[in-house]
């Protein structure tokens, strides 16, 4: 009997530990399956990852107008778009921030930097910041690697595009593109979280 | 016509008076983490922050507001600047001036942020403003990833003395 109430007693404890409020907040980690959004595209359509039935996986990035890490990137994820479009991993870009905490970022300036930059992928608009949330990204840019298994994303990578943010040609490490190679050829991505300096994301007050 | 060789003369000794005050340290991080890792008697603030991250201009304030001391309990503050380190003593300088910011301010000169982020705090994501404190004494440190709030610097270090 004694033994027994130890071990009610220490699942309670388990659950209790294990149960953690923060742990809904801090988002998606490596492995979980990423659920779907339906977001306002800069195009004015509505997009969403089920459009696309040929995609083998998606590179997800949260990225914005007014970061300086974000506009670092701006080519390169052009480039990582062009890339793997083909292989099906096209780029969505969702811009997290919330317009009035970062004018830079409203819906038509984001229009204009598309056009500007001539944006070849989806730069959605988050904007009730509910999917920044379920993701759990924390800055810009942001990456979530998904994987198309049995009809499902899986979070096969989450981080940086690469390891130095200052200087295209100095890169060392291609982190997506690694992961993505390995992806492809059936192995599980060994580098699959990076962290990177960036903008905190600006939520609505 | 006489006076502008005396102006010119004038302006350059008052230019080089604030640039030997005033210079920003360009620091690797082996420098932060000896920094992080220094004993001492008090507290220690090191703030991420650069002249482009509104939220993190914001709070700078709050770090010049706190006192040089705390319940009896050093207080130093460190500003780690994430510019570009060729704008250390141009843009940033510049900001710092106008500012007439007193806290030590160096630059961190990195790219591949990976491979440090975790050895400065576990907790942090990357994302800027971010405030490590540490008690130089006991270790113990606080980690926060957001902008700061009025009263909440004094709040935490009050807790890492007690």
């Amino acid at each position: 009997m004694k033994s027994l109430i130890i071990s009610i007693l220490s699942i309670g404890a388990f659950a209790l530990l294990a149960w953690n409020p923060m742990n809904d907040s801090e988002g998606y980690q490596v492995g979980d399956f990423a659920r779907d959004f339906n977001l306002k595209n800069v195009d004015g359509n509505m997009v969403s990852l089920a459009n696309y039935n040929d995609a083998k996986g998606f590179i997800v990035i949260f990225t914005c107008n007014s970061c300086p890490y974000a506009k670092m990137y701006e080519d390169r994820i052009n480039d990582l778009d062009q890339k793997f479009k083909g292989q099906g991993y096209p780029v969505i870009a969702i811009q997290p921030n919330d317009a009035i905490a970062s004018p830079d970022d409203s819906f038509e300036n984001m229009q204009q930097r598309a056009k500007e930059k001539n944006f070849t992928f989806p730069y959605l608009i988050d904007e009730t910041q509910e999917i920044t949330k379920i993701y759990g990204a924390t800055r810009t840019p942001h990456v979530y690697l998904l994987n198309k298994e049995r009809g499902k994303m899986k979070v096969t990578y989450i981080g940086a595009i690469d390891d130095n943010y200052r200087d295209a040609s100095a890169v060392k490490v291609k982190y997506v593109e690694d992961a993505i190679a390995e992806l492809d050829a059936n192995r599980s991505v060994s580098n699959n979280y990076t962290k990177a300096i960036g903008c905190t994301i600006k939520w609505a007050k | 016509m006489k006076i502008l060789p005396i102006i010119f003369i004038l302006t350059f000794f008052a230019d080089n008076s604030i640039y030997t005050e005033k210079k920003i340290e360009v620091i690797k991080f082996e420098q932060l983490e000896k920094l992080i890792n220094e004993d001492g008697e008090g507290i220690k603030i090191i703030n991420f922050w650069a002249t482009w991250c509104k939220p993190c201009i914001k709070e700078l304030p709050l770090f010049e507001a706190l006192e040089d001391e705390l319940d009896g309990v050093p207080v130093k503050v460190y500003l780690i600047s994430m510019d570009f380190p060729e704008e250390a003593n141009t843009k940033v300088k510049t900001f710092v001036e106008r500012r007439n910011i007193n806290s030590e301010v160096k630059l961190l000169d990195e790219t591949d942020f990976n491979a440090f982020i975790d050895k400065v705090d576990s907790r942090w994501s990357g994302a800027i403003p971010a405030t490590l404190i540490i008690n130089d004494k006991t270790k113990s440190r606080v980690f926060m990833e957001k902008e700061l709030h009025e009263g909440e610097l004094e709040e935490q270090i009050k807790l890492l003395i007690k």
